[in-house]
């Protein structure tokens, strides 16, 4: 069973962000790096597969700036077996529907049974590259999965909706997403760091993978501008001596003021 | 500017976030928009469309519709785009919403403006806004060169305005073979059927100040008195105390419900950022310092287990009034 797992390396959550001079993306320095948390899950089901299969390969792949591979090294020391790079040159900025061409041009030369992505990733939080890959290669997906059942050419899957899980059948190749909940994914061990160093990357170039969006010009979506939020009112404290006597003000207040309930 | 948008059912009901984008569509457009439903048995709800903004509505009614799957939901959203010829697409960022408008979108070459809060028209652009980075920064994005425009609404925004009005035209899809690969089997209802967070207009959420999960019952008081969903910080999920399906924040779910209160919740960043956009938030903290306190409009800083019970005593007193 191969796996394909495509990871985003994204600004860690703690990250401050500031915005950059060109008021629509962010400023990088300081900013320290890490795997999307989703994409962690999405790495580990496909170990955990390889290793319920007894057989398999599982490669990561990402497309970004030289920085990413580091990202990759990271999936290496944890298990997986090979890399692609996807370098993206001088492109700042991709929207979704670029990436999944860069992605799916990558998936297209070979011959996974899973194509794992995170349900989204953090940062952007759009949840789309994941759908678009399978659309742009005529495969089956299942979205926000918690569970995976192993078949004989199939899965069983639980994707997770509002209140409820739907269980879905799906035959592979397919594309999956994977949601928190689905497993606990595991630390790198020395010695797998000190292993993912003798780990293959391989190398491609966005710019010859045939992606009209990566050129601004030609991009689908686009940032016009980023900026921080507005700073929310000013807390009104209440004082809370008398806790009856608390309640009741708040309760006033959502109701006469602020109209909630 | 012609709008066409997704309207989700399950089980014969039509979702409340469906028909904030059906009105946000009337509002834009300044006049009806189209819809297309997709199911078994849906034709009946068609006709209570209009007075959300339907103009006119596409039906996909089979018995393979019966249970989700993005081959069937998004082949009859393209069955009516193919018919409504729209500039523009909406549909409420979902679970369902968000598994079909990306493969909608890359079947017709563009990508799709994701979980907006804030959509406007620049002449016959979509101009809408989102939260990035853990809601720490928000980005204006656009549809650059895209001949079709699609955006996903965050359900509990947009208002869903019902008024008066003609009904609207039905038109009844036709459909090829429908046969999806990937196919929902069952659905499994979480044990208890509860209310989900993720479409919710008021939640109350716990945290580690709750000191275990014998505690619940305290929070479940003041949810059931608010008739809220109830939510939880990661902290609590991660130490067992209650399911991940509860779990509001960047890990969990991104909610913006009318009210969230935030009970024995410090308030991380990455809590911030799943709940940041609540229109009123109420923090009940003991400690001062509490950076909850930064983003809540309201605040209590005292001993939950005080102060929770009085609350929800005021609440059903207030509601019995």
């Amino acid at each position: 069973m191969n796996s394909l797992v495509a990871i985003a390396y994204v600004p860690d959550t703690e990250t401050k962000i500031r915005i950059a001079a060109d008021g629509k993306s962010i400023d990088e320095s300081d900013v320290k790096w890490i795997v999307s948390p989703y994409d962690e899950f999405a790495l580990e089901e496909a170990i955990r597969t390889k290793e319920a299969k007894g057989a398999g390969t599982v490669t990561v792949v990402t497309i970004g700036p030289e920085r990413a591979k580091t990202g990759l090294r990271e999936c290496l020391a944890r298990g997986a077996d090979e890399a692609v790079w996807v370098d993206s040159g001088d492109v700042r900025y991709l929207d979704a529907l670029a990436t999944a061409k860069g992605l799916a041009a990558v998936a297209k030369g070979r011959s996974d049974d899973f194509l794992w992505f995170g349900q989204k990733g953090v940062g952007y939080d759009e949840s789309l590259v994941g759908p678009m890959v399978a659309e742009l290669l005529g495969l089956p997906h299942v979205g926000n999965v918690v569970k995976l059942e192993l078949g004989d050419g199939r899965v069983t899957a639980h994707r997770e909706i509002e209140g409820a899980h739907e269980i879905v059948e799906c035959p592979l190749p397919a594309v999956l997403t994977a949601q928190k909940g689905l497993n606990e994914p595991r630390y790198a061990s020395l010695k797998g760091i000190m292993g993912a160093k003798k780990k293959p990357i391989s190398e491609k170039k966005l710019a010859e993978l045939g992606v009209p969006e990566a050129d601004p010009a030609n991009a689908k979506t686009r940032w016009r501008k980023l900026d921080l939020p507005p700073a929310r009112q000013a807390c009104r404290m209440i004082p809370a001596d008398d806790p009856a006597a608390a309640a009741k003000e708040l309760v006033r207040l959502l109701r006469e003021e602020a109209k909630v309930i | 500017m012609k709008f066409l948008v997704f309207i989700e059912q399950r089980g014969g009901k039509t979702r409340k976030a469906s028909l904030e984008a059906l009105s946000l569509a009337r509002t834009l457009s300044g006049g009806p928009a189209a819809a297309v439903i997709a199911g078994k048995g849906v034709s009946a709800l068609a006709k209570d469309l209009g007075p959300y903004g339907a103009g006119t509505v596409y039906v996909a009614d089979r018995d393979e519709l019966e249970l989700y799957s993005n081959k069937g939901y998004v082949g009859a959203l393209d069955a009516a785009a193919k018919e409504e010829k729209p500039d523009a697409v909406l549909i409420a960022a979902t679970a369902m919403g968000k598994d079909i408008a990306p493969r909608f979108a890359a079947r017709h070459d563009v990508s799709v403006l994701a979980d907006v809060m804030e959509l406007r028209l620049e002449g016959d652009r979509l101009v809408g806004s989102r939260p990035v980075y853990s809601g720490k920064a928000r980005a204006e994005v656009d549809c650059g060169a895209a001949a079709l425009q699609i955006a996903t609404t965050r359900p509990n925004v947009f208002p869903a305005e019902s008024r008066p009005g003609a009904e609207p035209r039905v038109v009844t899809l036709e459909l090829g073979e429908i046969s999806p690969r990937a196919r929902v089997v069952r659905i499994e209802a979480s044990e208890t059927k509860e209310l989900d967070v993720a479409e919710a207009d008021v939640i109350v959420s716990g945290g580690r100040g709750i000191k275990g999960p014998e505690n619940w019952p305290v929070i479940r008081d003041l949810q059931e008195a608010l008739g809220a969903a109830l939510g939880a910080s990661r902290a609590v999920v991660d130490a067992g105390w209650i399911d991940h399906q509860h779990q509001v924040g960047q890990t969990g779910k991104v909610v913006s419900p009318s009210l969230y209160v935030a009970c024995g919740i410090s308030g991380a960043i990455q809590h911030l950022a799943g709940m940041g956009t609540s229109k009123v938030i109420v923090a009940l903290n003991k400690d001062p310092e509490a950076p909850i306190f930064k983003v809540a409009t309201y605040g209590i800083v005292g001993d939950l287990f005080q102060v929770v019970p009085e609350v929800a005593k005021a609440v059903r007193a207030a509601k019995a009034e």
